[in-house]
């Protein structure tokens, strides 16, 4: 049996999969860069954060579990209003903040799950769609309470820790939205080695196969699309908390596209893909409308098509089968 | 266990005015091997579907170890132990075979629902199906892509996932179908080769198979049960010869199973 001894072990193989690659120890101390280089930009850094955060929430629904959402940024909005109304009825401090938002953000998440985990497809697209656009319009006519189409202002965040202020150079900001963005990565890193992450797997590969070998998908998908919106909640709140603004916009469908388009840029479906959208997607947005404030999303379109046509699995995607080709060189 | 451990009483399904199953009764004891025959339409992959539940009877009750399951949705059925296998592959093309069959054992075992440990912590669910795959003779190739799979290994992956459920009643669709001859035998004598006390019903057309590896046959016509017995009875009915076989197919089938 010398073929079966060359093998890795059933164990050895799963251990594999969960240890950690140099490229991705190598991505995360890429991530302390912009103290250094770009002390500048911190405040953008710390938006791409908050947006890679979204998308990386996204991926766990649409890239695992195959629930494609058009109205994802609802969980988003939710999170925001929730740190923003608290902050400005007396409650500035950040860390409760998050928690609250992504306690509000995970019951409308659950309670949706009963009707979004049931469709799939154009349907769901559709469903997702309609729901984000409804609480739009919600937060739209609740001008009392959201502030309409001003916004909600009146948002003062209170001390990290009680320690480290939100200053205008984005420090503090950056710092917050990094760490987060990081716990919540290990957390995601974790349910897909789980065997729920397993489970959503099957789903995505297979959902009609699913009840043969006696799962209960709708209860996991239900599960997932939970941890997803509370996740974006606190995307949400981490935005609100750092600009101490919330817009309509925060909850808009462009906000739903957006996040949409960096995850497939990036890659669905291999946790980092949302992170390398965020970054590809703001630095592009931040440049080219730097310089063509007007036209800047005919170049989005352009990468788009560019990357959809020529890396079917997004950037990682295509950075993947690249170095498989440079290995059996 | 004395009862039959699956059993159907007037089970009966219609598409508007195509009825599919009519009055159909059949009680399997514990542990044997049944084939189900019928010519293309008569209601076999239907019958398999109403007894597994992807589709709702009109009528009738189905019974498991003595229990009406006929409400119960499919997935609460097969934790149950009634598990099913499909005429074409129905896998996960992107999940390897060892992934397929872990998932598969930890439904089973519900740790399914956990998010909070990594699956490196579940030794036993992975020994499990490494064990399962190994049985049946996908050891070797048990970290490949199911889809860059060979077709027979495909269809023995259907069987490890079954298996991985721990069944009572494992109803096989066609398990061979588009396998070539002579791996069909192989895997044939895989499907003998499951624990002595798993009740089997399997769809088949090759009447060598059917002979070879039923221990009980069932023939279906035009959505009834015609005739149920043993091998030699069957192949010595009239009835089966005459409306289903024919007079020149019924010639073989007493060939097949006398040779």
């Amino acid at each position: 049996m010398a073929l079966s001894e060359s093998l890795p072990a059933p164990h050895a193989y799963f251990r594999a999969r969960t240890r950690w690659r140099p490229i991705e120890i190598a991505f995360w101390l890429a991530c302390l860069l912009p103290y250094v280089f770009f002390p500048d930009y911190l405040s953008l850094a710390s938006q791409i954060a908050i947006t890679a955060l979204f998308a990386l929430s996204l991926d766990l629904i649409l890239g695992y579990a195959g629930i494609v959402s058009l109205g994802h940024a609802a969980f988003f909005g939710i999170g925001a209003y929730t740190a923003g109304l608290l902050s400005k009825y007396g409650w500035g401090e950040p860390l409760t903040g998050l928690a609250a938002a992504s306690l509000a953000a995970g019951i409308v998440g659950y309670a949706t799950s009963f009707v979004i985990c049931r469709f799939r497809h154009l349907a769901l697209i559709m469903l997702t769609l309609g729901f984000g656009l409804l609480l739009e319009e919600l937060a739209n006519s609740a001008g009392w309470l959201t502030g309409g189409v001003d916004g909600l202002q009146g948002i003062t965040t209170w001390k990290l820790l009680g320690l480290f202020p939100f200053d205008l150079y984005g420090y503090a900001a950056y710092s917050y939205a990094l760490a987060v963005l990081f716990l919540l990565f290990l957390f995601a890193r974790l349910i897909i080695h789980s065997p729920f992450g397993l489970a959503l797997r099957g789903i995505r590969e297979n959902l009609v196969r699913m009840p043969a070998i006696g799962a209960p998908s709708l209860a996991h998908m239900r599960s997932i699309y939970t941890i997803a919106a509370a996740i974006a909640g606190i995307a949400g709140a981490l935005l609100a908390q750092t600009t101490e603004t919330v817009s309509l916009e925060s909850l808009g469908f462009n906000r739903s596209a957006d996040v949409l388009i960096m995850l497939i840029l990036g890659g669905t479906g291999r946790l980092y893909g949302g992170l390398v959208g965020a970054i590809v997607y703001m630095v592009a947005r931040d440049r080219l409308s730097g310089e063509n404030p007007q036209y800047w999303y005919f170049w989005i379109g352009i990468l788009l098509v560019a990357v959809v046509t020529f890396l079917p699995n997004g950037i990682l995607g295509g950075l993947t089968k690249l170095t498989v080709r440079w290995s059996r060189l | 266990m004395s009862g039959p451990v699956l059993a159907t009483q007037g089970l009966a399904k219609s598409f508007g005015s195509l009825v599919v199953a009519r009055d159909i009764e059949i009680e399997l004891p514990q542990g044997v091997r049944y084939a189900l025959i019928g010519p293309n339409g008569a209601g076999k992959t239907t019958l398999i579907n109403l007894i597994t539940g992807m589709l709702r009877p009109d009528d009738g009750r189905i019974l498991l170890a003595g229990d009406d399951i006929t409400a119960l949705a499919p997935e609460q059925r097969v934790r149950r132990g009634l598990v099913r296998t499909y005429q074409i592959n129905s896998l996960f093309p992107h999940l390897t075979a060892l992934e397929s069959v872990t998932l598969a054992v930890c439904e089973r075992s519900r740790a399914a629902g956990t998010w909070w440990r990594q699956l490196t912590a579940y030794r036993h669910e992975v020994d499990e199906a490494y064990d399962i795959l190994a049985a049946l003779m996908l050891g070797p190739v048990c970290h490949r892509l199911t889809r860059e799979l060979a077709y027979g290994q495909q269809r023995l992956l259907e069987i490890a996932l079954a298996l991985a459920t721990r069944p009572k009643v494992l109803l096989l669709d066609e398990p061979a179908a588009g396998v070539p001859g002579d791996e069909s035998k192989e895997l044939f004598s895989a499907i003998a080769g499951l624990p002595g006390d798993i009740t089997v019903l399997f769809i088949e057309h090759d009447m060598n198979l059917v002979f070879r590896f039923a221990t009980r046959v069932i023939v279906m016509v035009g959505g009834s049960v015609l005739v149920e017995g043993t091998p030699a009875e069957i192949a010595a009915d009239p009835q089966v010869r005459a409306v289903y076989l024919g007079k020149a197919a019924g010639k073989s089938l007493a060939e097949a199973h006398h040779g």
